[in-house]
């Protein structure tokens, strides 16, 4: 294949070896699995505030497979938000798998075309994360890696989902204070995300927004005002300069920081 | 609630619907993903923005109608977890410990 990067990698001698480079990748994927579960486990937990069914869990986790998407769904269903309130905020959280996406095709442009289209289903941020550093490791792409990425976090993410909603289950979700989890894991997964100012003005933008109008006209309006104009408080602020350094310094300037904190963080 | 209820698949098929294009497109098409700048810069905010917003409306505010703004344990405790989160960056010790602060506080008539 060509120089898949456009900066030199394949012309370079490989960092490892595909079998050495793969150990590397199972070692980092099973850190991301141990927070997958967890983090699986309390999604799991909020569904049943949202009157999901344990197959719509375990379903939603395998066919949607994007954790923010689906905590947010669950807080809308919660709210008896419109499904076209859900789609949009669906898009708008997803939206940033473009930039994965468009970051690994250099690596899979030789690849049949039906293996590329199966391959884009599980393109999470953790699955993009570890992916990439393989191709670049080893300086071309490699289908067994790629599928190790996957399911590390697959099958976690799946698992946990299912297990929360089981043991969630069979206690008082109120009486535990497990009502709080999903403002809680909000919360904190969008810290996650935050990797520079505008990542702070564009959350806090959204709180002030999306408050205020939630009171006059009800939390699911509030909610898609404050994700859709949130970012534009963080567009007021002047760009920070990209820090071109280690070894991600060849890759574009549109891949975020924060993609590899929420790949540590175990959402898909 | 059923176990084995379909309800909510349809709409799983509608959000994979939405998240399947973004991770396809620039595969599939290499080039349909040159957004302009400020695009990009919009979709890179457009993530930790919706999930704010939907901490705050969920923490902040009631469900009754009109929704009322909610104070108590659970803001503190969100405030809490988002503290831990920030600090360890372990995102599972910061909801539980959420959880706790909340199971303690109603257990000793707090809320």
């Amino acid at each position: 294949m060509s120089d898949p990067t456009g900066d030199g990698a394949t012309a370079n001698r490989p960092a490892e070896t595909v079998e050495q480079s793969r150990a590397h990748l199972l070692r980092d994927g099973l850190a991301i699995a141990s927070y997958a579960l967890p983090v699986g486990l309390v999604y799991g937990l909020l569904t049943i505030q949202a009157h999901f069914s344990l197959l719509d869990v375990v379903v939603a986790c395998m066919v949607v497979l994007a954790g923010g998407s689906q905590f947010a769904a669950a807080g809308l269903v919660k709210t008896d938000a419109p499904w076209l309130a859900i789609a949009g905020v669906t898009l708008l959280i997803n939206a940033r798998h473009l930039i994965y996406s468009a970051s690994v095709a250099p690596y899979t442009v030789a690849r049949p075309r039906r293996e590329r289209a199966v391959m884009a289903h599980f393109l999470t941020d953790e699955t993009f994360a570890l992916a990439l550093a393989h191709f670049r490791r080893i300086g071309r792409f490699d289908a067994r890696g790629y599928w190790l990425a996957a399911a590390v976090i697959f099958f976690p993410w799946t698992i946990g989902g299912a297990l929360g909603y089981v043991a969630g289950s069979a206690v008082d979700t109120n009486r535990l204070g497990l009502d709080v989890a999903f403002p809680a894991a909000m919360a904190g997964l969008s810290l996650g995300m935050v990797s520079g100012r505008r990542d702070v003005a564009a959350a806090a933008g959204a709180v002030a927004i999306a408050v205020p109008v939630g009171l006059i006209a009800g939390p699911s309006v509030g909610l898609v005002a404050g994700a859709v104009i949130g970012p534009f408080a963080g567009l007021a602020l002047p760009a920070e300069p990209a820090v071109a350094a280690g070894p991600d310094a060849g890759e574009p300037e549109t891949v975020p920081d924060a993609t590899e904190r929420a790949a540590r963080e175990g959402l898909p | 609630m059923s176990g084995l209820s379909l309800g909510l698949i349809p709409l799983a098929v509608l959000m994979w619907l939405c998240t399947y294009p973004s991770r396809a497109l620039p595969m599939l098409a290499p080039g349909i993903e040159r957004l302009p700048a400020w695009a990009v810069a919009y979709l890179r905010l457009a993530g930790p923005a919706a999930l704010a917003a939907l901490a705050a409306v969920n923490c902040l505010l009631t469900s009754d109608q009109p929704p009322r703004l909610l104070l108590g344990i659970v803001p503190l405790a969100v405030a809490v977890c988002v503290v831990i989160v920030a600090r360890t960056r372990l995102l599972f010790a910061g909801v539980a410990t959420a959880v706790v602060l909340v199971a303690v506080a109603r257990a000793v008539g707090y809320a």
